[in-house]
């Protein structure tokens, strides 16, 4: 599946990156890659998402969002050194 | 003595040109946005008598070499154009800044981390381990700084002069064990092949991840140990250390992450995001008009007192009284007029930077992204054309943030529909004149016009240009935070000194030169404006303009002496009928009775603001598109087009207004 077709207030672990190069480097250099746990904070009816990503929170766009494959998966909560 | 040459390398908008021109002292603008242009500025300064050349490389994200400013980066790096790299580092966004931080320390150059925006770190109420990070970055210095406040200059400089013959240690990231073995023998194959002594580990580390530069430059034939792309394995390690060093260094409260959730819920809302946005900005709106008007008539009273004045004082002087002319009519009256809008301005200013400050624009770009999207923009340009609700120099230039070049121009061409703070004097103004009670409503409806101009013009390129439009925005949504006081002040009077400032010089010339056109014609200074070359001027434009009910010689000068800058509008009119101050009661009471003899009612006034709205941009937006979108032709064509828009939605108004009434 898609962060597209996540559950709102979800926790998920991106599976792969499916996208133009340029955009996958981009998203790499952000920390969004495979293996990484990210939340999906919110969506809008035209498909963009907000993200919430090694603590912070990014509006993807709808055409990036479907690029995101992901699996469900627990978020580890300390993992911002919020301690 | 040599000079020792610095890099600055950091990520977009990490406040690194900031840095580099508190050093040099220059005020270098280098557009850099990805893929259009990509220089290096090169500037000197020295620290104790050491002589230091700073480079200051294109912003960027990773240095694989996908992009060209990467690729720029890298070379200057590797090609031995530099003795250290200063790593600038937002510190209130650590974690995606250390992933370029962890790539640089594998190319083995000296490095110097700058810890830049450690006042938002304060602020967001985050502490960061001084002691430990640099231990984990492999013992390179680790300096905080602000950019912005000129703080910690020195001790930057002292870590360069003394540092930069410093290696640190090579493998600060460490692979998992298969990696590391492949690294250890590719490292020995690089340095036998080709002869390499140094930083052999990166050449193994670069073959490994397929990169296709080095694999061109240094090929190495050994397929049991190259049998796949390691790129994805050598990310996420380096993103595991990355999270190692975050929690050890970064602390921070939970709870203000738990608070932003929340607030999001409401602002971000799918239904009521939109609705609770444009809420936002009537509230704006209604302070900067009443707050505003309530603290006018202190200014007021002040022009009022300055204007009689310098006018005794003049007359007691025995000035000649074309001086005395000049003085009270042309520079008190231009500049005066101008200045009691500041508490407008003020108003408007201090709602836009607490609305900044707090992390609230930004989610404007994702609540916005919808509509954008059907008018074939990303929501990432509503933002730009917020901005251009205070002043559109910002606004353009704001656009660079977006990636296509054509998405870009589109912005740029309905960013100065969007009505900026120098149109409100007209507003208030002329519907204060004309619009009695309803005032208010008469100048918030060219906030919509505006809007719907700008709406109606992106719809119709969208649909002629027929291309899809791309859902690809990318944006960071920062923690909501109280606004600092500190941060806000220093916005605000950002804003309102360049608002003086433009008082003082442009308006100020254009006062003068208005002045002069209207009291000067072909015999010398004359007694009677309608001689003046200021009328001879307007007489042409008045045909032109008649249809759209503005057929008076005085607008024609008017609306030429606003493209100088659109406040102009106003104190021309205060010049033209030799009002000392035309926002007093008296001097409305004044002009609306001068104006209503040669037949200029309400409908017209309503035309006078639309056109002020729509036609062409002042003179320094005109200076920014051009070297913004680097091309004359397409800045010419927007003029024209914005002069067309103007006439023909003023002419339009005026022909249905005047058979209605």
């Amino acid at each position: 599946m898609t962060i597209l077709e996540g559950t709102v207030r979800e926790n998920y672990i991106v599976t792969d990156i499916r996208m133009e190069e340029n955009i996958t480097r981009r998203l790499e250099a952000l920390g969004i890659n495979s293996g990484t746990h990210l939340k999906l904070m919110n969506r809008k009816k035209n498909g963009t998402v907000i993200i919430k990503v090694r603590g912070t929170r990014w509006a993807v766009g709808r055409d990036i969002a479907v690029g995101i494959e992901v699996t469900p998966g627990e978020m580890e909560e300390n993992i911002h050194g919020s301690h | 003595m040599e000079a020792i040459r610095v890099g600055f390398v950091g990520n977009p908008n990490c406040g690194k040109t900031t840095l580099f021109n508190a050093y040099t002292g220059a005020n270098l603008k280098v557009a850099n946005w990805p893929g259009v242009t990509v220089e290096r500025v090169e500037g000197e300064t020295a620290y104790k008598g050491q002589p230091l050349k700073l480079i200051d490389l294109p912003g960027i994200y990773s240095l694989t070499s996908y992009s060209i400013e990467e690729k720029v980066s890298r070379k200057c790096i590797m090609n031995n154009e530099v003795d250290v790299i200063i790593n600038v580092v937002d510190a209130s966004a650590l974690e995606r800044n250390l992933y370029l931080t962890m790539q640089l320390l594998e190319l083995g150059k000296p490095v110097i981390l700058a810890l830049n925006m450690m006042d938002i770190v304060e602020e967001r109420g985050m502490e960061i381990d001084l002691h430990r990070l640099p231990e984990m970055l492999g013992g390179i210095p680790v300096v905080p700084v602000s950019a912005r406040k000129r703080t910690g200059l020195d001790v930057l400089m002292h870590a360069v002069v003394h540092h930069y013959e410093e290696k640190h240690k090579p493998d600060v990231v460490r692979y998992q064990k298969y990696l590391e073995e492949k690294i250890a023998v590719l490292a020995q194959k690089v340095e036998e092949t080709y002869g390499i002594k140094e930083n052999q580990r990166w050449y193994a580390i670069k073959l490994l991840a397929n990169d296709e530069e080095i694999q061109k430059e240094y090929p190495i034939d050994d397929s049991e140990i190259l049998d796949r792309s390691y790129e994805k394995d050598i990310i996420n390690q380096k993103y595991d250390y990355i999270e190692e060093i975050i929690e050890d260094t970064l602390f921070y409260k939970s709870e203000k992450s738990a608070f932003t959730d929340k607030v999001d819920e409401v602002l971000t809302h799918p239904f009521w995001g939109m609705p609770i946005f444009f809420g936002v900005m009537a509230v704006v709106f209604f302070l900067t008009f009443f707050v505003g008007d309530a603290l006018k008539g202190v200014f007021e009273i002040a022009l009022d007192n300055i204007s009689n004045g310098a006018l005794q004082l003049l007359e007691q002087l025995k000035v000649a009284p074309w001086l005395t002319s000049l003085i009270v009519d042309g520079i008190i009256a231009g500049v005066g007029g101008i200045l009691t809008f500041l508490p407008n301005i003020f108003i408007l200013f201090l709602a836009l930077a607490f609305l900044e400050d707090s992390g609230y624009m930004a989610r404007v770009a994702y609540v916005m992204d919808g509509l954008m999207g059907r008018l074939g923009l990303s929501g990432k340009a509503f933002l730009p054309m917020v901005l251009g609700f205070g002043c559109t120099v910002p606004a353009i230039m704001a656009t660079r943030a977006l990636e296509k070049e054509k998405d870009r121009r589109r912005t740029i061409l309905i960013t100065p529909f969007m009505s900026c703070s120098a149109r409100l004097p007209i507003y208030v103004l002329f519907a204060e004149m004309f619009f009695g009670n309803y005032a208010m409503l008469a100048a918030f409806s060219m906030y919509i016009i505006g809007m719907v101009a700008a709406i109606v013009v992106a719809l119709v390129i969208h649909r002629v240009e027929t291309h899809t439009a791309h859902q690809n925005l990318l944006i960071e949504l920062p923690e909501y935070k109280t606004p600092n006081a500190r941060t806000i002040a220093v916005y605000v009077w950002e804003k309102v000194k360049d608002y003086l400032t433009k008082a003082g010089t442009t308006i100020f010339v254009a006062s003068i030169i208005i002045w002069f056109l209207l009291n000067f014609g072909i015999h010398g200074m004359v007694s009677d404006v309608s001689d003046s070359f200021g009328a001879i001027l307007g007489h042409w434009m008045e045909p032109i303009l008649a249809p759209a009910g503005l057929g008076m010689w005085q607008i024609g000068v008017a609306l030429i002496s606003g493209i100088s800058a659109k406040e102009v509008v106003v104190s021309s009119f205060c010049v033209l009928f030799g009002i000392g101050n035309a926002n007093s009661a008296a001097g409305m009471m004044t002009l609306t009775s001068q104006l209503a003899e040669v037949g200029f009612g309400p409908l017209n006034a309503y035309c006078m603001m639309i056109f002020c709205l729509l036609y062409v941009p002042c003179a320094a937006t005109i200076g920014t598109i051009k070297k913004e979108t680097y091309s004359w032709k397409f800045t010419l064509k927007m003029i024209l087009f914005q002069i067309l828009t103007a006439w023909c939605v003023s002419t339009l108004v005026y022909q249905i207004g005047s058979r209605l009434i």
